[in-house]
């Protein structure tokens, strides 16, 4: 009997409710539009948060449904984030530009603004010259096209390539990591093109809005909730139906799946292409708020704290991914704020600052080892509270959420 | 009375200096006071120069007191002396005439005089007459070196005659070194350069060829009609021909005066704008100057009328071009010692070419003897064992730590580092076996999360590391014996630290194949590794043999600690440099071969220095390449170099 | 690893809502935005601890318009973006009066935009690249023409050095400081085959084969000289292994502009003896004022700490700002910044610092050689030498100049006879 997706997953609704009303309250509360009870930067930390859960949610994907741990996801956040930025970067400075140009006795030629644009941009990293791949940068259009385009078509021949010669485990790990090291090293090379160490800036400012940044930020939060929204549901109706299944049994056993016909490497392609995407969507939101990307942000470590959330949050359930990453990288922020009260033991102060990073490191060592279900288990403990009749003993670590159900159809 | 008294003093101490002026070198200093006290390479020739003619006795003295940075003026009257240090804040003064001391002064009242090592260069070639001779060996070999530094044609005599009488066989050999090398760049008989070059063609030094470079370097020229008589031409140009394009060779009639310079199209907007009359430019409406060939009409109507000087087209730069011959010439004016000096160096260049690849050989093993020593505990737990360790690298820290807290408590260098080895070794086995006990041993059948887990301990110690050391790089020093390079000829050199690296290296590939093949912990692992089962099924305790195994691995990485700060830096990110070519030396290399890994080590570090030769000025161009090759390396041999073959592959 | 921390610096913020309002306009709010952990925290902790002892200093002696001084201290984290966040946070949730902080360029253009957007006033302590000039930043570090233009002809004049290797870290201030000197020597004569350009990556450690470059560079017989602009870490391998092939400063001198007694902490400097580098301020100046400072900070932190160049740009930028407020009778940014300028205040090392209209100081500049105390010998000092904010050295700069006070523009062009920008470029 075929129920309705959201009748089988009555998660994603409580999700979507509890991400509309997240979104209201703050909308409500803030500086830009309501009462003025959360600060403008506390905004964008909330809209940029949210991107970050959109990225978790494609980490679950690939690695709490697919089992693949991939340690290089953030370089598709990256480069989602670069894309929109160069479009930013330079529809900003063209205004300037046609601006300071038009006040000239002689009309400028188009040449003369195009170089202009490119001193503005270049000057800093000490060129003038606009590199090929900014070719597509004076329009939005295709920019925002490559937002998509440019991840997705990375991760397809990275993924071709590895899947292809049955790189499996923690050496497709290894390789996604020097995957993303050896982007982050190009990119901040100067000769990229993409102003090396410096990386784009001044990103919050939209060429043409006159609106505030108080306002702005609010617009980024909206559309960061509809992003995540969307991915979630997206994500949720994927590991639903037969798709869903068949990626779940590569994670529990690869070799069955493939003796029972299915084309594996295809099935892995497309979850890892799919998720590649969802991330750059969650970069493109995310570098705006920022205000600035460099190629410091899609070092190797940024991937593997994407999987420290979700891993804390309880890996193939996706509410457990967006549960870690608000959580783990809100906490995180406030201990190394500062705003964390510091406690004198008398011979030593502890200061969080200081210790946060030990305790994140020893908390993930125990999540590890004693809670492999992460935080999203704690769910599990009240559903079983309320059907205490559950059948069937724990699968082990690694069962998720839909394996019981599955066994009971 | 008290004054006639005090007067007569004056009186009797004028005379005292006046007689004393006699032969004084003070009144020669005070006469260049302004430029001593400035000090500047571009204004202290004439002093120097007074000074060493001087024939004064005390003249090398006060010169080599200047170099040394222990002259000082007395601000009152502006007189120098040598200035000893008395206490924290008083000075010593010593006059240079007369060797006594004139009394302490605080420093307040004097200033010391510093020359800048461009000043010390003069001096110390001034000093080269008086030095040449001198009974010391040290101020003998300050001359020599004085020379090497700022050859002069006025020296070669003076160390011509200095030759005969050292006594020393070694300075001997330098001065007669010295002394070609001056001959092909002074001497006034052209056969005796031509000689000199002859004789010297084939040597490797750096001093050689930058005596006989600057005889063929060239410089370009352009004459109109024919190539005039007597110019040590090197070669005709022709405009356009590779290396010489046509812009340039314009470029240069223009620096010649030989033509009008090309009109900028930056020029062409100034022009435009200065000569805008109602809102037109040569007839053509501003408006309409936002493309360039509108700019054109109405810049050559503004040249028609004469208001600015014409665009230049691309015909009256080729009749230019055609009107003139274009050649390069040598500084040095006589052929034959132009083309005795090519010779030679066409000689030595591909002997520097060899020896350049000889030299570059010696780095990569050199960077492949690094990434080995730092893989070879991660070979052990990773290829062994199948543990991935993201702390491998905070063991290769904990390490380097271990060895700067022992140099702080054992001052002697040498005896510290015999006594960090192996205290690195154990507190990194001891670490290591915590680790496996505590964390690793329940996640041997999910390698995936114990690569997550050993990444939180990763994150742990890094920043327990920064509390406890600080962010500050901390110095672990070589002992005095490793400092210097092993020196084969002015190309090819090694540092010895390096060296001492490489053979450590060698020392773990031994200690490793020794354990794993021929002990019987070396032995039990392997069965461990292939069969656990079965191995405990044979009286074999696994958990022993794992923890022990990865003991080892993790304290081979702390040794690798200590070599490694000694030659970079001690540092809390100092594993976190190494972590992912290490893992990528053993993926490259091959799991569960030490051959693998030592080959992995090696392309990594050859391929590295490759790309570096090809793109000198970008070595971050050379590791994200070299990446990327691996990356694709693994494609198409995913086992890595050496792969495991039969039951030992596993999967 | 960067937004690992780049989130909620506002919950406490939401928290310390209430409380911030209590608190009242009793004091007059410092902000302190120097990264606290993460790589750059090895330089810039020191500021902050300058910042807190100038602070009190300034407190013990009555505090400014009768109010006490408190400092507002964030952590940055060494996340470029996170400086962006925790500037906007300084100024919209505590409300700071001014800023003192960031180190690197990247730091700095990141944080550019919020302080324009929200009027803030931002001094930064710390040597840079110009070619910027903000209407709400001072820049008391070193502008090129106050330390790579002057350390390059010392190279030229002083040792004759006709062979130059530019060899940095990759990134901005090296790519650009490299830049204007590359045009800078070849307008001195010197052509582009004399010129060796080298960048590496943060961090570095493999430093043999450059070093041998280097070396090679002599073979035709000129005078080879390096300038380094090689960041942090980095400059250990690279000392070592140019201690370890028996390069003398006498053979072919190294001058840097970003090793400083900080710096040189971490290395046996025996074998360093004689190299350069080049700064406003060595810990070794001989003045009655420095001698206090030094103590008073050794005092404060230990024996064992040095001070540096940056921090002598806090001491100058924070009295100037404490005098600029105290003419202004007031805090506001407009009224402190209409008299900030010609604001004098001494040098730690003598002579009179001067803020100009285009927001850089009047500073002497300052040629130190190694000494194996890790000390700097002082064997050069010029008089004050006014920053500029736009390079004449590069023909895109050279039509541009900054002046705030006459102009009201910091990027004007002086051949159109227009302000391209009041705005920053970032």
């Amino acid at each position: 009997m075929q129920r309705s997706f959201i009748a089988k997953n009555p998660s994603v609704l409580i999700f979507l409710a509890c991400l509309a009303l997240f979104t209201l309250i703050v909308t409500v509360l803030s500086e830009g539009l309501g009462l003025g009870m959360i600060s403008t930067s506390f905004i964008k930390t909330l809209g940029k948060t949210l991107c970050l859960c959109l990225i978790a949610v494609a980490m679950d994907l690939i690695w709490g449904f697919t089992g693949i741990l991939s340690l290089g996801h953030f370089a598709f956040f990256g480069l989602g984030g670069y894309m929109i930025g160069m479009w930013l970067m330079y529809e900003r400075t063209r205004l300037i530009v046609v601006e300071s140009l038009s006040q000239a006795e002689i009309p400028p030629t188009s040449s003369e603004v195009v170089d202009a644009i490119g001193n503005q941009i270049f000057g800093v990293v000490g060129a003038s010259e606009f590199p090929l791949i900014w070719a597509f940068a004076d329009s939005l259009f295709l920019q925002l096209l490559l937002v998509v385009l440019v991840p997705g078509l990375l991760a397809l021949v990275f993924g071709w390539l590895a899947f292809r010669s049955r790189v499996t485990g923690v050496y497709l790990s290894i390789l996604t990591q020097a995957m993303t090291l050896a982007l982050a090293l190009y990119l901040f090379q100067n000769d990229s093109g993409l102003r090396g160490n410096n990386g784009l800036s001044g990103l919050q400012n939209l060429p043409g809005v006159e609106a505030s940044q108080d306002v702005v930020s609010l617009w980024f939060l909206w559309a960061s909730a509809l992003a995540l929204g969307l991915g979630y549901l997206l994500a949720a109706w994927v590991v639903s139906g037969k798709f869903g299944s068949v990626i779940r049994g590569i994670r529990d056993n690869e070799a069955r799946v493939r003796f029972l016909g299915y084309s594996v490497e295809t099935y892995k392609l497309m979850i890892f292409t799919l998720t590649a995407c969802i991330a750059a969507i969650a970069g493109a939101l995310y570098y705006p708020q920022a205000g600035i990307i460099n190629p410091a942000e899609i070092a190797p470590i940024a991937s593997i704290y994407l999987a420290v959330w979700v891993a804390i949050g309880g890996r193939g359930r996706l509410y457990g991914a967006v549960i870690g990453a608000a959580f783990v990288s809100l906490l995180s922020t406030w201990f190394t704020g500062g705003q964390a009260p510091d406690i004198p033991l008398g011979f030593y102060t502890i200061k969080w600052v200081d210790w946060w990073l030990v305790l994140l490191g020893l908390s993930f060592v125990a999540v590890t080892l004693f809670a492999p279900k992460g935080m999203g288990g704690l769910v599990d403990l009240w559903t079983q509270a309320r059907a205490p009749n559950r059948h069937g003993a724990d699968l082990g670590p690694d069962d998720s959420a839909l394996r019981e159900q599955e066994a009971s159809k | 009375m008290l004054r006639l008294f005090l007067a007569s003093l004056a009186l009797l101490l004028s005379c005292v200096t006046a007689s004393a002026e006699e032969g004084a070198i003070q009144p020669l200093l005070q006469e260049h006071r302004e430029v001593i006290a400035k000090s500047s390479r571009k204004t202290i020739g004439p002093a120097i120069d007074a000074i060493a003619n001087s024939s004064l006795p005390q003249a090398q003295t006060m010169l080599e007191t200047w170099a040394a940075k222990s002259m000082w003026m007395r601000k009152s009257d502006g007189r120098f002396f040598v200035g000893e240090k008395a206490d924290s804040k008083n000075y010593r003064l010593i006059d240079f005439d007369t060797g006594e001391v004139v009394g302490t002064f605080p420093k307040k009242e004097l200033k010391q005089l510093k020359p800048n090592s461009g000043v010390r260069a003069l001096i110390g070639t001034a000093l080269v007459q008086f030095q040449l001779l001198d009974e010391d060996r040290a101020k003998r070999q300050a001359a020599l070196t004085s020379i090497q530094r700022d050859p002069e044609a006025a020296l070669l005599t003076p160390l011509r005659a200095s030759i005969e009488q050292e006594p020393d066989a070694g300075l001997k050999a330098q001065k007669q070194r010295l002394e070609r090398l001056l001959t092909i760049g002074y001497d006034a008989d052209p056969a005796a350069r031509i000689a000199a070059i002859e004789e010297m063609s084939g040597d490797l030094g750096v001093d050689v060829r930058a005596t006989l470079n600057p005889l063929v370097a060239t410089t370009r020229d352009v004459t109109p009609g024919a190539v005039p008589e007597g110019v040590n031409v090197a070669a005709n140009l022709t405009p356009g021909e590779e290396g010489f394009s046509e812009a340039e060779a314009y470029d240069l009639l223009v620096t010649k005066g030989f033509a009008p310079a090309r009109v900028t199209p930056d020029e062409v907007r100034l022009a435009l704008a200065e000569n805008i009359e109602g809102g037109t430019v040569g007839g053509v409406p501003v408006a309409q100057l936002d493309k360039d060939d509108a700019r054109v009409r109405a810049y050559a109507a503004l040249a028609e009328a004469g208001t600015v000087s014409p665009l230049v087209n691309p015909a009256d730069i080729q009749a230019a071009l055609a009107a003139h011959a274009f050649f390069e010439t040598y500084a040095e004016p006589i052929v034959e010692v132009t083309t005795a000096a090519q010779d030679a160096l066409d000689n030595i260049a591909l002997k520097v070419g060899v020896n350049q690849t000889l030299d570059l050989t010696l780095d990569a093993l050199s960077l492949a003897s690094i990434y080995f020593l730092a893989a070879i505990g991660l070979a052990i737990t990773f290829g062994v064992m199948g543990v991935i360790n993201m702390a491998h690298g905070e063991f290769i820290m904990m390490g380097a730590y271990t060895g700067y807290v022992v140099q702080q408590i054992i001052p002697d260098h040498t005896v510290s580092i015999i006594v960090a080895i192996p205290l690195a070794f154990a507190v990194t086995f001891a670490a290591g076996v915590a680790m496996e006990r505590l964390v690793i041993r329940w996640l041997y059948a999910r390698p995936l999360e114990t690569l997550l887990a050993t990444f939180g301990i990763s994150i742990a110690l890094q920043q327990l590391a920064k509390n406890i050391f600080g962010t500050q790089a901390r110095p672990l020093t070589a002992p005095g014996w490793l400092d210097g390079a092993w020196v084969l000829n002015d190309v090819v050199s090694i540092s010895y630290i390096r060296i001492a690296i490489f053979i450590l290296a060698l020392i773990f590939l031994g200690v490793f194949l020794f354990i794993m093949k021929r002990t019987r912990l070396g032995l039990e692992t392997r069965a461990v590794t292939q069969n656990p089962a079965m191995a405990a099924s044979m009286g074999i305790n696994p958990g022993r043999v794992n923890m022990l195994t990865f003991g080892l691995g993790s304290g081979i990485a702390g040794i690798a600690g200590v070599a490694i700060g000694l030659f970079a830096k001690v540092t809390s990110e100092l594993g976190s440099d190494y972590i992912v070519q290490s893992f990528m030396t053993v993926v490259v290399g091959g799991v569960g071969n030490i051959w693998g890994t030592l080959a992995g080590a090696t392309m990594i570090g050859f391929l590295q220095k490759g790309i570096e030769w090809l793109n000198p000025s970008n070595t971050l161009a050379a590791q994200t390449y070299m990446i990327v090759f691996i990356i694709i390396f693994i494609q198409f041999r995913p086992r890595g170099i050496i792969a495991l073959k039969g039951r030992a592959a596993g999967d | 690893m960067n937004f690992l921390k780049s989130t909620l610096a506002g919950s406490a913020v939401f928290a310390t809502f209430a409380s911030a309002a209590l608190a009242a306009e009793d004091t007059i709010k410092v902000g302190v935005l120097h990264s606290l952990s993460g790589t750059m925290a090895i330089s810039e902790t020191t500021l902050k601890d300058t910042m807190l002892m100038l602070i009190d200093q300034q407190n013990a002696k009555g505090g400014l318009l009768g109010k006490q001084l408190e400092a507002v201290v964030v952590d940055p984290a060494s996340d470029w973006p996170l400086f962006a966040e925790k500037a906007r946070e300084l100024l919209s949730v505590h409300e700071v009066d001014v800023i003192f902080g960031n180190w690197t360029s990247v730091s700095r253009k990141s944080v550019l935009p919020v302080i324009e957007e929200l009027n803030g006033l931002l001094f930064y302590p710390v040597q840079y690249e110009g070619e910027e000039s903000s209407k709400n930043v001072f820049y008391t570090g070193a502008a090129p023409n106050q330390q790579a233009i002057p350390a390059t002809d010392y190279f030229l004049e002083e040792l004759g050095v006709e062979k130059f290797a530019l060899l940095g870290t990759d990134y901005v201030y090296p790519r650009t400081t490299n830049n204007i000197l590359e045009s800078y020597l070849k307008g001195k004569g010197i052509a582009d085959s004399d010129i060796f350009v080298n960048y590496t990556p943060f961090g570095h450690s493999d430093w043999s084969k450059i070093v041998a470059d280097v070396v090679a560079l002599g073979a035709d017989g000129k005078k080879v000289g390096v300038i380094s602009t090689i960041n942090g870490d980095a400059n250990i391998g690279f000392y070592k292994e140019l201690a370890a092939a028996g390069v003398s400063a006498d053979d072919i001198p190294v001058v840097a502009f970003s090793v400083g007694e900080e710096e040189l902490a971490g290395l046996d400097t025996s074998n360093l003896v004689g190299h350069l580098a080049a700064w406003n301020y060595f810990q070794s100046a001989e003045s009655d004022v420095n001698a206090e400072f030094v103590e008073t900070w050794k005092a404060t932190m230990g024996e064992e700490r040095v001070t540096n160049d940056p921090m002598e740009a806090h001491f100058i930028g924070f009295n100037m700002w404490v005098n600029a407020a105290t003419e202004a009778g007031s805090t506001e940014v407009d009224a402190v910044r209409a008299e900030m300028y010609g604001q004098e205040f001494p040098n730690l090392t003598g002579g009179t610092a001067v803020m100009l209209p285009n927001h850089h100081l009047a500073k002497p500049v300052l040629i130190g050689e190694i000494q194996d105390d890790g000390q700097f010998d002082i064997i050069s000092q010029t008089t004050e030498v006014p920053g500029d904010a736009w390079t004449d050295y590069l023909p895109e700069s050279a039509v541009l100049i900054s002046d705030w006070k006459e102009l009201g523009c910091g990027m004007y062009n002086t051949e159109t006879k227009s302000c391209v920008q009041t705005l920053s470029n970032y």
